[in-house]
């Protein structure tokens, strides 16, 4: 009888804490990666204030490129209004990595962009394929994700981050 | 296992102490339960068989891969595995894929100055040159390696990798088979403007060092020559950025490595691979040079093909997305040896100037080539004893082409809603070289002109369609594609494709190649149908190419991430 009691006792406080755990939401897994200018960044310490899209593109990603070309055109606005960061990932490795700057210069991007030359952080994200996009609040919990792109998803994704500076106020 | 079990093995027999320690842990996970991470992914296939395209029905008809990987991180501490499931495998993956199991594992621990990972991890040195493993699903490419990998960063700027392993293979039965030899290395890289940031805070030059060596043993099993047991690998790279300039630079050296690949000679071999870029707002331009003679590097000398590889070898030309541009005549990386070069250039016509109009007009052109290298044989004779049988020099090119590939492309926007782009494309892919071909010899010439327009009908529907000409003068001869896409956002598509061979010099096999598609998306979870014939093709990524045979049916696919 004590044996069960225990392990009653273990399997409910195992449950409650689990119950708790999907509250606070999931984290922004930690990864080293570097920037476009090399310089190292973690990804669980990314020091930005106000809301923050994870969007993971290549240059050889036609709808990644369609995305983040649309949003590049209503990204001046969406700060404005949302604070918002834009990190684009790109996940080229050694082939086309060093076709990045040029594509993102060439486009005249705002975006802080790293790069993911293996696949770290894409694994540690569950990106199956891209272009993915996450939205991150400011505690850096996950809480929207959408996988593809076709024109439109932007506005959803604006409403989002919208309603997480609605929440945060 | 229970944690009353583990009391008993632990010989605490009170059970208040016990108690305790239960409790003790779960408040320490209750602090901080940790986040999962992963994904799911799945493709199905029902075929049927055409006798036209060569397509077979497989005795089981049906087809499926499933892949579930559970990443898990709890403050320091981290684990992550992945189950994988052939039943069997789709068309095209390796044949030896077979069974249901665990395909990946490992449990870690990291902090602010220390990584270590026990089991299987992915890692590349520089820009792996001499050691990269990593996966790729879409591929069936996956040389992970299973062992021990330590990184340290010691002071800022500082980053110094140990690693430790046995590659994977292959899965059979529902387990990893793991490659004969043994891969071991370190890697350090320098940033010396952060190692030296008192004295380097306003420098305008930014400097990154770095340097590694590989090393993999495998026994000497053959009985009529004597291989060496050991093989070193070594490179250096360079990193300098000064202003809106670029430049990366490395070099890597492989010991004598007598393998299948090379026909068991016992040269030594290079890589070299330079890249110098400048970009600015609205203009970015990037020229590469890349060099190799006798770098192909396994942990087993007898495998071929993309089993085992330890090095990875970019080849030298960008990654094409259309469909008759990407699949027909791809190019694959030899790393028996090539030069080769690339420049890739972009550059926005400015908004509201004559040429840019009110949108600015973005013009991308790229171009590479790739040339055999030469090998010096005078002075080397195939029975001389030390079994060396020329000497390669760096970027040293014979006239002999293996590859070239000139591309432009215009995407103009006519309002919010309308824009086009228009491409051209010349690939000239030597046959006889990277084969790709069955009934074609030396250079194969195509010249394709690619048009795609994207029409947004409101906020939530548009369409894309893409208009595709290749024309050839031989293999199977000019092809036409065509590419409707519906979509709703955020949640359907619906497309269509026909791709038709109108110019096979076969009168009979001037076929249509028609597919349908639609999928359904909500947030990261993505379902597709598709049903169609669909030809046979090389699909490669990063140059890395797989060959999948023509099929006429059904495959559903489902991802889902978390």
């Amino acid at each position: 009888m004590k044996r069960i009691l225990f392990i009653f006792s273990v399997v409910a406080y195992c449950t409650a804490s689990f119950a708790q755990d999907h509250e606070t939401g999931k984290k922004l897994p930690s990864v080293q990666l570097k920037n476009m200018d090399g310089k190292s960044v973690n990804t669980a310490e990314l020091g930005l204030k106000g809301p923050i899209v994870i969007s993971f593109w290549a240059t050889w990603c036609a709808p990644c490129k369609r995305e983040l070309n649309t949003i590049h055109d209503l990204y001046t606005d969406w700060q404005a209004e949302t604070g918002v960061t834009l990190i684009a990932v790109s996940i080229d490795d050694e082939k086309t990595k060093n076709q990045v700057p040029v594509y993102v210069n060439g486009k005249s991007w705002d975006y802080i962009v790293l790069m993911d030359p293996n696949g770290d952080f894409k694994r540690a994200m569950g990106v199956n394929n891209v272009p993915h996009t996450f939205l991150i609040d400011n505690e850096g919990n996950i809480v929207y994700s959408h996988n593809n792109y076709a024109p439109g998803d932007e506005e959803k994704l604006y409403q989002e981050i919208l309603s997480l500076k609605e929440k945060s106020k | 296992m229970l944690f009353d079990d583990f009391c008993e093995t632990m010989k605490m027999k009170s059970l208040i102490s016990c108690a305790f320690s239960t409790v003790a842990l779960a408040s320490f996970g209750q602090l901080n339960n940790g986040t999962f991470t992963g994904n799911i992914d799945a493709t199905f296939q029902y075929l049927n068989a055409d006798t036209l395209i060569n397509a077979k029905q497989p005795d089981s008809k049906s087809l499926i891969n499933s892949y579930a990987n559970v990443f898990y991180t709890n403050g320091n501490f981290k684990a992550g595995m992945r189950l994988e499931s052939y039943l069997p495998r789709i068309q095209g993956y390796p044949d030896r894929f077979e069974g249901t199991g665990l395909g990946m594992r490992y449990v870690g621990y990291t902090n602010s100055y220390i990584d270590v990972t026990l089991g299987n991890f992915y890692e590349q040195f520089g820009s792996g040159l001499i050691f990269r493993s990593y996966e790729d699903r879409a591929l069936g490419y996956d040389n992970n390696m299973d062992g021990m990998r330590l990184i340290f960063r010691p002071a800022k700027g500082v980053v110094l990798k140990g690693i430790y392993g046995k590659q994977r293979l292959s899965f059979t039965d529902g387990k990893v088979v793991k490659a004969s030899g043994i891969v071991r290395g370190i890697d350090g890289e320098i940033h010396v403007n952060d190692l030296l940031e008192k004295y380097m805070k306003d420098s305008k030059l930014d400097i990154v060092l770095g340097g590694s060596f590989v090393s993999k043993y495998q026994k000497d099993d053959n009985p009529d020559l004597i291989l060496p047991q050991n093989v070193g690998a070594y490179s250096g790279r360079l990193g300098l950025k000064y202003s809106k300039f670029s430049f990366n630079a490395e070099y890597a050296v492989k010991e004598n490595d007598p393998s299948e690949d090379n026909n068991n000679i016992y040269n030594k071999g290079h890589a070299a691979l330079a890249n110098l870029g400048y970009s600015q707002k609205g203009f970015g331009i990037v020229v590469s040079a890349k060099s190799v003679d006798n770098m192909s590097f396994r942990s087993d000398r007898t495998k071929s093909l993309q089993d085992v590889l330890i090095n990875y070898l970019p080849s030298m030309n960008k990654t094409h997305t259309y469909n008759l541009v990407a699949t027909l005549y791809p190019y694959a990386t030899q790393p028996l040896g090539e030069v080769a070069y690339q420049t890739e250039l972009l550059y926005t016509f400015k908004k509201g100037s004559k040429i840019g109009g009110k949108y600015g007009l973005p013009i991308n052109a790229n171009f590479s080539t790739t040339y055999g290298p030469i090998h010096h044989t005078s002075g080397f004779s195939p029975t001389d004893s030390n079994g060396i049988a020329y000497q390669g020099r760096l970027f040293d090119q014979s006239k002999l082409q293996y590859w070239q590939d000139i591309n432009i492309n215009i995407t103009k926007k006519f309002n919010a809603n309308y824009s086009m782009i228009f491409s051209y494309f010349n690939i000239r892919l030597n046959n006889d070289i990277s084969k790709v071909a069955d009934d074609a010899h030396g250079i194969i010439e195509s010249h394709i002109g690619v048009v795609e327009v994207n029409w947004k009908i409101n906020k939530t529907n548009s369409v894309r369609a893409e208009f595709q000409g290749l024309f050839t003068k031989k293999d199977k001869g000019n092809w036409a594609t065509a590419v409707i896409e519906y979509n709703v956002s955020p949640n359907w598509f619906f497309s269509v494709m026909d791709q038709y061979n109108y110019g096979n010099p076969l009168k009979e096999l001037q076929l249509h190649y028609l597919i349908g598609s639609f999928g359904y998306i909500r947030d990261a979870t993505r379902f597709m149908v598709s049903y169609g014939r669909q030809r046979a093709g090389l699909f490669c990524v990063g140059g890395v190419c797989r060959f999948v045979p023509a099929s006429n049916g059904l495959t559903l696919t489902f991802t889902q991430s978390f």
